[in-house]
């Protein structure tokens, strides 16, 4: 039997609330790398200069460590907690929570998350929307993300036909992003997750969006899927901000499982050029 | 900005004249933040004939809501939200004299038709640069609907904030008749 390892439920809200705080204020190198391949390639003034304003934007938060964007998001956390793990001195849902909590207060970050119908702000951020997995092993690997609500709006699901095949899916994912248009502040990063039910494919279209751009999928199908999205995508000409140009998308991330032999979903999480997360392991 | 136009609040009609989809202009003066409650709020209220809590002869809005300001500063970062979920209040509003937007994104066909028949203007502020776009605010004060939170209706002193003419005062939208990428939306 293997012996369990103990983990206090304060280093768990310790870790969420540092990775809240530096995902809100420092854009990953992976980003920033990104817009600056597409600042050289623009051929128009202003689409290179929104993009310049993006970079210089991440200066400034990272060095006044300030939010990146007014939207701070809608905290979501990926756990994997290892089955030979030992949460003590709490609950380990609400030691996340908690984590949430102090990261928007102590941030100076903005509280946007309400009451549905009355639309009276929860006060605090929370609650955060965290997906749990048991996993092998004893560490707990944890993975922010804070998620704008201008994007989010603009994502869907798509219950296609099962014989649609790769042109369906291909199809479903541009026009997703075309009627989106400048509304979700481009360049976007697309999650597109294929497969398994509605609300499975929702959750790996918003796990793709956690891998670094640039990495294409393990599976050559996908690779290719992703890359003639994204060749198509920024053949659209809403370009940087929506002031016209190259690039409306930086990256197109796809994870796939299998789905019932009626079904085809594909859901697509559209994600701003402020992709903001982070991850670490306790 | 390169060939950027100054120009500042509050508007006058040979200024929202003058400018053409796809301008660049450096804005300075009074704006009012407000964005989906506080639209309702204000939409509402004129509905029921009150009196507004803030005057709308000339103004412009910024549909904004920004973090909290951290000790010594003036605001927190502070950018657009998308701007089509003010379209239906948008239209009463610039009845009642609205005559600048600042947002991200598409508005209606009726909010276009309304923005050409008031000669109003519509612009874009960079999304997602938040910290960059909060420099160019110099004074922030809360003026209505405290209660809201992040959501409340804050009186800004802005100063060259860059922005682009997204819908001209003669109804001319960037993404339909300038980029024409976007006909059959």
């Amino acid at each position: 039997m293997n012996p369990i390892r103990e983990v206090s439920c304060e280093t768990v809200t310790e870790t969420v609330r540092k990775l809240f705080i530096e995902a809100n204020t420092v854009l990953g190198e992976d980003i920033l790398e990104a817009v600056n391949r597409a600042c050289a390639a623009e051929e128009s003034y202003i689409a290179r200069l929104a993009l310049e304003q993006i970079c210089e934007n991440a200066r400034i938060a990272r060095e006044e460590v300030v939010a990146l964007c007014q939207d701070t998001g809608l905290a979501v956390v990926f756990a994997e907690v290892g089955q030979d793990v030992h949460v003590v001195g709490g609950s380990f849902g609400v030691s996340v929570q908690e984590g949430v909590r102090r990261a928007y207060s102590e941030g100076y970050f903005r509280k946007s998350l309400c009451d549905p119908l009355t639309r009276k702000n929860t006060g605090d951020n929370t609650p955060a929307v965290v997906h749990t997995e048991i996993v092998p092993g004893d560490r707990i690997r944890l993975q922010v993300m804070a998620k704008g609500g201008g994007s989010e709006n603009m994502s869907s699901v798509h219950m296609l036909l099962p014989t649609a095949g790769v042109e369906g899916i291909e199809n479903a994912v541009l026009e997703s992003v075309r009627k989106a248009g400048p509304n979700p502040c481009p360049p976007v990063v697309l999650g597109v997750g294929i497969g398994g039910t509605v609300e499975r494919a929702a959750l790996l279209s918003k796990k793709a969006l956690l891998r670094p751009l640039g990495e294409k999928s393990g599976d050559n199908r996908l690779a290719k899927m992703e890359e003639d999205i994204l060749d198509k995508l920024n053949r659209l000409g809403f370009g940087p901000q929506g002031y016209g140009g190259k690039t409306t998308a930086l990256a197109v991330s796809i994870e796939m499982e299998p789905c019932h032999i009626a079904s085809l979903p594909v859901a697509v999480s559209i994600q701003c050029h402020a992709s903001r997360h982070k991850e670490a392991v306790i | 900005m390169k060939d950027a136009v100054r120009i500042e609040t509050p508007l006058a009609d040979e200024t929202c004249r003058l400018l053409k989809a796809g301008d660049k202009v450096f804005l300075s003066g009074e704006v009012y933040t407000g964005r989906d409650m506080a639209h309702r709020r204000l939409c509402d209220a004129a509905r029921k004939g009150e009196k507004l809590p803030i005057p709308l002869q000339g103004t412009t809005i910024f549909y904004a809501a920004p973090t909290p300001a951290s000790p010594g500063r003036i605001i927190g970062s502070v950018g657009p939200t998308t701007s089509y979920r003010m379209d239906s209040c948008t239209l009463e509003l610039l009845r009642m004299g609205l005559k600048g937007m600042i947002g991200k994104g598409r508005r209606s066909p009726e909010v276009v038709e309304a923005i050409r028949e008031c000669r109003a203007v519509y612009f874009g502020a960079p999304g997602g640069v938040a910290a960059l776009l909060s420099r160019h605010v110099k004074k922030a004060q809360v003026v209505a609907y405290e209660d809201l939170g992040p959501e409340a209706i804050l009186k800004l002193e802005v100063s060259d904030m860059p922005l682009v003419v997204l819908i001209d005062s003669h109804g001319r939208d960037l993404y339909g008749s300038v980029l024409g990428i976007d006909k059959n939306a």
